[in-house]
């Protein structure tokens, strides 16, 4: 299981190498978010600064559908869920295989969202463990739920309105934790974010484990 | 293809049946009562005054939303166990009364709250974790609906409905988590957890066996009507089919 999710890790993220899709498109519009908050908010006021972990993640969050919209279309094409499926590959490890490979862009957008945020809300960044602790936890979240869901809005007409429906509501838990482990940590108090980063690690389990179950039976009928 | 409709086999030209125009009745009766000892019998409260009286539809009607949520979860866990298309009616049919339900407790509790907390929403637990139902059971009854193989539709929903109760449990965990590190939940503590007795009580209980007979009637028909949509899908297969068979041989 490992290794076949170590196989499908490597070709969606070789995939992104050579076409660049997540760098030349979903990167831009995560800071295009960023900006567009600042439009919205009145920058000097500082509502920014206050505001930096819920928009921040709200982008991330945003750019995170994008990524993993990208992750089920390049198996759409030209039968390739049918050469996934005949594979012989473990269903539960072509599953952790786009989880990985999803956290994988996700974290790399995340850090150079940080650097964004730093620069153009100049908030101040403090409490590195927590915030990179949460980091990983929230993404594993976001991607697990996120392709559970993404395989089951997979091959429909409606794939792109109906994954948001289905998803967002699901990943509120998520964002509400992760914008309250960030504030605990840029307000320079982490121990009040530990707790959040605890309730992360269980929905991150209790989807891992779905998705691990579940895939298998949604990837054969699609 | 009104034919297909009009074929059908004697006594399946209405949902209804004797079992269920008699819980029909009492239903009515139910709600009859219900009005009676709610908006006439029943005192006004202390500190809410009249506007308590909502609460005898709004505190059954979030009961039985909560039951339905969890018909779906094991309807939707019996279907992906025992392949039993019976349960995936169950849960579809209860899905959509509970989204119904849901949305009466939004609205109930909304005007509840207008006189008085003196606004419509306030961002407490119990109200921001409710709506996020009303959106997952959204997000459910579209995947059920999609334009999609049957097949299809039957089995992403039934893992959605399968995950709907333990997102439900996470979503209120984290949102009464989320409020209460920043303010207690006072709001609620002088409504419905306050004392109630006598004929308030009553009339408290009134509600729950008049709302639990709609809710009864309801989803029997409902799962009696989603049987028959299958039904017809079936013979609109079966019949498309056919027809096209039809036309290769000579005649």
């Amino acid at each position: 299981m490992i290794r076949d999710a170590l196989l499908i890790a490597g070709k969606d993220l070789r995939l992104e190498l050579r076409s660049r899709v997540a760098l030349n498109q979903v990167l831009p519009f995560a800071l295009l978010v960023l900006v567009l908050f600042a439009f919205a908010l009145d920058p000097d006021k500082s509502v920014l600064t206050q505001a930096t972990p819920g928009l921040y993640w709200i982008a991330v969050l945003f750019s995170a559908l994008l990524a993993l919209q990208r992750s089920f279309a390049i198996e759409a094409t030209d039968g390739n869920r049918d050469a996934l499926r005949l594979s012989g590959l473990d269903p539960a490890g072509i599953f952790l295989g786009k989880v990985m490979a999803v956290s994988a862009q996700l974290l790399v957008l995340e850090a150079l969202l940080g650097v964004g945020v730093a620069v153009l809300y100049t908030s101040r960044i403090e409490g590195w463990i927590l915030l990179a602790v949460t980091s990983v936890v929230a993404t594993a979240s976001i991607a697990a739920a996120g392709t559970l869901y993404g395989v089951l809005a997979a091959g429909l007409r409606v794939r792109e309105t109906l994954l948001p429906l289905l998803l967002l509501p699901v990943l509120a838990p998520v964002l509400i934790g992760s914008t309250r482990a960030f504030e605990a940590a840029l307000n320079g108090s982490p121990s009040e974010g530990w707790p959040w980063v605890g309730l992360m690690s269980i929905f991150a389990s209790l989807y891992v484990v779905a998705g691990i179950f579940g895939f298998g039976p949604l990837l054969e009928e699609s | 293809m009104t034919t297909q409709l009009d074929a059908a086999p004697e006594g399946l030209d209405s949902t209804g049946s004797r079992g269920t125009r008699v819980l029909g009745v009492l239903a009515i009766v139910g709600l009859a009562a219900l009005a009676l000892f709610g908006l006439v019998l029943s005192p006004p409260d202390a500190s809410q005054g009249e506007v308590v009286r909502i609460l005898y539809v709004h505190v059954p009607s979030a009961t039985f939303a909560y039951i339905g949520c969890f018909l779906t979860t094991i309807g939707s866990a019996m279907f992906l166990w025992r392949r039993s298309a019976w349960w995936e009616l169950v849960a579809y049919a209860s899905a959509e009364i509970a989204t119904v339900f849901t949305a009466i407790v939004l609205v109930t509790g909304m005007i509840w709250g207008r006189p008085t907390w003196g606004v419509f929403w306030v961002w407490d637990a119990r109200l921001t974790s409710t709506a996020m139902l009303l959106l997952l059971l959204l997000g459910y009854l579209a995947v059920r609906r999609l334009p999609a193989d049957h097949d299809v539709r039957t089995k992403r929903s039934a893992i959605i409905g399968l995950l709907l109760v333990p997102n439900v449990i996470i979503v209120r965990q984290s949102v009464q988590w989320w409020r209460t590190l920043h303010q207690k939940p006072t709001l609620l503590a002088n409504g419905v957890g306050a004392k109630i007795e006598g004929l308030m009580l009553f009339s408290l209980f009134i509600g729950f066996i008049a709302i639990g007979l709609v809710f009864a009637w309801l989803l029997i028909h409902r799962f009696r009507l989603a049987w028959l949509e299958d039904q017809l899908d079936d013979a609109g297969l079966d019949a498309a089919i056919a027809e096209r068979r039809s036309e290769g041989e000579p005649s």
